[in-house]
């Protein structure tokens, strides 16, 4: 059953999509780990692994074809499965989440201030007057209160994601999940947020789930990290158990598995992730050149 | 009259094969459109059905918000963008049925009559749908393309995230806004309907103004008003409901906003016509 301590418990997660012939591609298959009360966990792996699968399904986006995912938020006695929950039920919990997605998803429509203040005039009966004083302290927060009426067409990538951050944040949720929080960002913007939500964490004291395939943020951020590799869990550990992973010699170790991590980690193109027996050589093309750029985006 | 068997015996297989194969494609095809032509009516009803639940929960229970600012946002941009085209086409409606007309009648002696027949059908029928039609390429292909690119850009699904309903959030208030503004948009199309007709049948016809108003206030009836714009009221709904549906289920980026538009229109021209024969053999059935 799921640990004392646990927020988020994934047990035997299966998850698989209709292929365009009829059958039927397993994305994720029974995948199982833990989220802690107040941790940063990081899930990294390549593009197309199941990250973002993985995402949709804990916030309920997506329905799962096998297995639990166990919530146990502050207020719940015990935790609760959410898997066939009903929209009305799983909303209760929903309100203890943010949500940062990859490219903010801010409302268009809106000003940056009324997005921030949309949670909060829907799920709450105070004031305008407090509403504002809330949204003053959160675009405060994430350094966006000069923008505070702009319309999101108006702001870079960066500025999307911190005012989605802002939005994220506005019922003071216990969960924050970020969906490639670094991805399409140029370093320094991407190192700005890692900070904004490394900062957030300890402020607001909550459980970060992190998404991404950008080491260098995982490493920062991370106080636990889970490698994903076709839909597995590799390994789920401290950010100290992959350090040392990343900074073995790869022959000296032991497992396929942490062969596999190792190249992952250090970006290398030769390694267990690249290996290209029973390929055609049109196939090694593809490959090889969707791993390179892959680099380079990352 | 050569029958085929012969050739499925000894003559050409090859040839019989490709005509089978081609049959089946066909068929295969006509069954995938038929397939997704009811997922599509299926899924419109039951977001229709939804957005009705929503609204009516709304109305009488407190605690669930419909937002008052969000209708009245919608309804200004269904109806303020649309009243010039509906009026404009409404005119010509009514000045092309008066020219129309005009031989006809004045070969049974009956001229002053045009004002009787452009009355009838502008206010049964060409007001409402004519009304329609101009909304479903301005209020219907807006909605889609808006709520297909909120798709997109995963704001719906940023909604959901927040526990905020899309359907009572986005959908209910276009449908409500939509709805309420074709019935108000349908009495100024009927009356300028009836004014393109007057102004044809006074300047070019020399119909009086007396004789064609006369006519024209003895040729109604409270009925015409209320089947009229009743069926304004459906359309506004069906436009409304296939654009959102439209729209949610958007595919493959921008591509797919644009289809999602163009599909909204079509579909609810068919829709609109469609509704508009049921409706009218309803009301003929009853003598309505
Ligand atoms: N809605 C979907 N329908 C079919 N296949 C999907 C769908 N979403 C994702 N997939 C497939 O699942 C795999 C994992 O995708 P994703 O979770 O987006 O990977 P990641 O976020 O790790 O890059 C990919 O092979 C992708 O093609
Ligand atoms: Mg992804």
């Amino acid at each position: 059953m799921a640990s004392a301590d646990a927020v988020i418990s994934i047990r035997d997660l299966r998850k698989s999509f209709p292929t365009a012939d009829g059958g039927r591609i397993t994305v994720l298959h029974s995948v199982t780990f833990d989220v802690m009360r107040g941790e940063t966990l990081v899930i990294m792996g390549g593009s197309g692994c199941g990250k973002s699968t993985l995402l949709n399904c804990l916030i309920g986006e997506l329905p799962i074809d096998e297995g639990a995912i166990l919530y146990r938020t502050n207020e719940m006695e015990e935790a609760v499965d959410v898997t066939g929950l009903r929209e009305r039920e799983f909303n209760n919990i929903r309100r203890r989440m943010g949500i940062l997605f990859q490219s903010g998803a801010l409302f268009n429509s809106m000003t940056l201030a009324e997005n921030v203040a949309l949670p909060l005039r829907e799920h709450s009966y105070v004031e305008e007057s407090i509403i504002d004083i809330v949204v003053t302290l959160k675009l405060q927060q994430v350094k966006m209160l000069a923008h505070r009426d702009k319309m999101p067409t108006q702001l870079s990538g960066g500025q999307k994601k911190r005012a989605g951050l802002a939005r994220a944040t506005a019922l003071d949720p216990e969960i924050l999940f970020y969906d490639e929080p670094s991805a399409g960002l140029d370093p320094v913007t991407s190192t700005a947020i890692d900070e904004l939500i490394m900062d957030l964490s300890s402020k607001l004291q909550v459980t970060s789930v992190v998404v991404t395939h950008e080491m260098d943020s995982a490493f920062r951020i991370a106080d636990r990290m889970v490698m994903l590799d076709k839909g597995r869990v590799l390994r789920i550990g401290p950010r100290s158990d992959f350090e040392s992973i990343r900074d073995a010699d790869p022959a000296s170790l032991s497992t396929a598995d942490d062969r596999l991590i190792n190249q992952f980690l250090n970006g290398y193109s030769d390694g267990p992730l690249t290996d290209a027996e029973g390929m055609s050589e049109f196939e090694k093309l593809i490959i090889g050149t969707a791993l390179s750029e892959d680099r380079t985006t990352a | 009259m050569s029958i085929q068997p012969a050739a499925s015996e000894s003559g050409e297989p090859a040839a019989l094969r490709r005509a089978v194969e081609a049959i089946g494609a066909t068929a295969g095809s006509a069954i995938d459109r038929t397939v997704q032509f009811v997922e599509t009516v299926g899924g419109t009803v039951r977001l229709t059905g939804s957005a009705l639940a929503w609204t009516v929960r709304g109305l009488f229970l407190p605690s669930v918000k419909l937002g008052r600012a969000s209708l009245v946002e919608q309804m200004v941009r269904v109806g303020v963008r649309s009243i010039a085209i509906v009026m404009l086409v409404e005119a010509f409606i009514g000045s092309i049925l008066a020219l129309q007309l005009a031989p006809t009648l004045e070969s049974y002696g009956q001229i002053q009559m045009i004002a009787n027949v452009v009355a009838i059908a502008i206010v049964r029928e060409l007001g409402p749908l004519i009304t329609a039609i101009v909304l479903s390429g301005f209020a219907g292909a807006s909605i889609a393309a808006e709520i297909g690119a909120m798709v997109e850009s995963e704001e719906i699904k940023a909604l959901r995230a927040h526990a905020i309903n899309p359907i009572r959030f986005l959908i209910v208030p276009r449908f409500l806004a939509t709805t309420m503004m074709i019935v108000g948009l349908a009495v100024i199309a009927d009356v300028i309907g009836v004014l393109g007709g007057f102004l044809t049948s006074w300047l070019a016809l020399g119909i009086t103004p007396e004789t064609y108003f006369e006519s024209t206030r003895a040729a109604l009836v409270i009925r015409d008003f209320i089947t009229g714009l009743t069926k304004a009221g459906v359309f506004g709904g069906l436009i409304a409901m296939i654009a959102c549906h439209a729209g949610m289920t958007v595919k493959g980026g921008a591509v797919g906003v644009g289809n999602a538009t163009t599909s909204t229109v079509v579909k609810s021209i068919v829709a609109i016509i469609g509704m508009d024969a049921v409706f009218t053999a309803i009301f003929y059935a009853f003598g309505w």
